[in-house]
């Protein structure tokens, strides 16, 4: 009889899944479920807020942007939490998976920061007259887009594996404090011209939910962006997984 | 149908275009790259098991 406790038990199998056969299992697995959902989510969600939704009373149509704007948003910085995290589990524990996943995360991350930036921008002009101001949650995700590039480049730039994971956690958790600035910004300097968090705007003692008739279909594609975050992680990560043991037949190869 | 978006159509519809874009091209990089890492290990596994 096996006389361990639980918890351990329960994390053996844990790390277990990172381990990278295993992963490629479960990973080939899910991928077409997730990837389905993402697909009926994404477009159902998209569908419903441009077509279906009616126009706000300050803003007119351009609230649809919501649709796009905010869950790009919040994959941005999901997005970098993530690496974050595949970061301290490949220092920690060198398990290759997670850093590759961190890898993988930082593209996808990348444009969803650029989603965001954008239609940011196009929204803000009608809506404050000026595509662009320093406004400390601006600037903090314009800061972010520069991490992410900055970690792809540097992935980029260096040629031993190991080190560049090494080096490009070092930098993703450096990051992450950028990453939770940019969600927090408004609040720690109460100035500049973005509002508060989208989904429940508090305003003093006032607390004022957005309608049901824009928030449902945001809901909707807030997870659609999730799902299709999580697909390209899979489909990345599950790329890196292979990149790295083709590597390695080569190299073996080249030595015999 | 398309919906009437009155004075700010260029925003909203520029805003879809481009973020669907964006997106689109990401997932076709992704699955572009992973079907041929793919092909190439499963040709590199190949020449090795001959």
């Amino acid at each position: 009889m096996n006389n361990r406790p639980i918890a351990p038990r329960f994390w053996d199998r844990f790390w277990r899944l990172a381990n990278p056969k295993v992963f490629m299992g479960w990973s080939g697995r899910l991928l077409p479920w997730i990837a389905a959902a993402a697909a009926l989510s994404l477009c159902t969600g998209l569908t419903w807020g441009y077509f279906l939704t009616p126009d706000d009373m300050r803003q007119g149509s351009t609230v649809k942007i919501i649709y796009l704007h905010v869950p790009a948003a919040l994959m941005a910085i999901n997005g970098y939490l993530l690496m974050f995290v595949g970061a301290l589990v490949w220092l920690i524990r060198r398990q290759h998976v997670s850093v590759l996943a961190a890898k993988a995360a930082a593209p996808v991350g990348m444009v969803m920061t650029l989603i965001a930036l954008a239609t940011g921008a196009i929204w803000g002009q009608p809506m404050w007259g000026t595509y662009w101001v320093w406004d400390p949650r601006l600037t903090s995700f314009l800061i972010l887009f520069l991490f992410y590039v900055g970690y792809i480049a540097l992935w980029a730039a260096i040629e031993d594996e190991d080190t560049a994971a090494d080096l490009t956690s070092v930098l993703a958790i450096v990051g992450a404090v950028f990453a939770m600035l940019s969600r927090y910004a408004v609040l720690f300097w109460n100035q500049g011209l973005h509002q508060g968090t989208t989904v429940t705007v508090a305003d003093g003692a006032k607390q004022e939910n957005i309608s049901n008739v824009f928030f449902q279909p945001l809901l909707l594609s807030m997870a659609g962006f999730g799902l299709l975050f999580l697909t390209l992680l899979l489909v990345g990560t599950r790329m890196e997984v292979r990149s790295r043991r083709l590597k390695v037949l080569q190299a073996r190869e080249r030595m015999e | 149908m398309m919906p009437d978006l009155g004075k700010y159509a260029l925003e909203v519809n520029s805003s879809y275009a481009m973020s669907l874009l964006a997106l689109a091209v990401i997932t076709g990089l992704y699955v572009r790259r992973s079907r041929a890492v793919k092909r190439a290990l499963a040709a590199q596994e190949a020449a090795q098991d001959a």
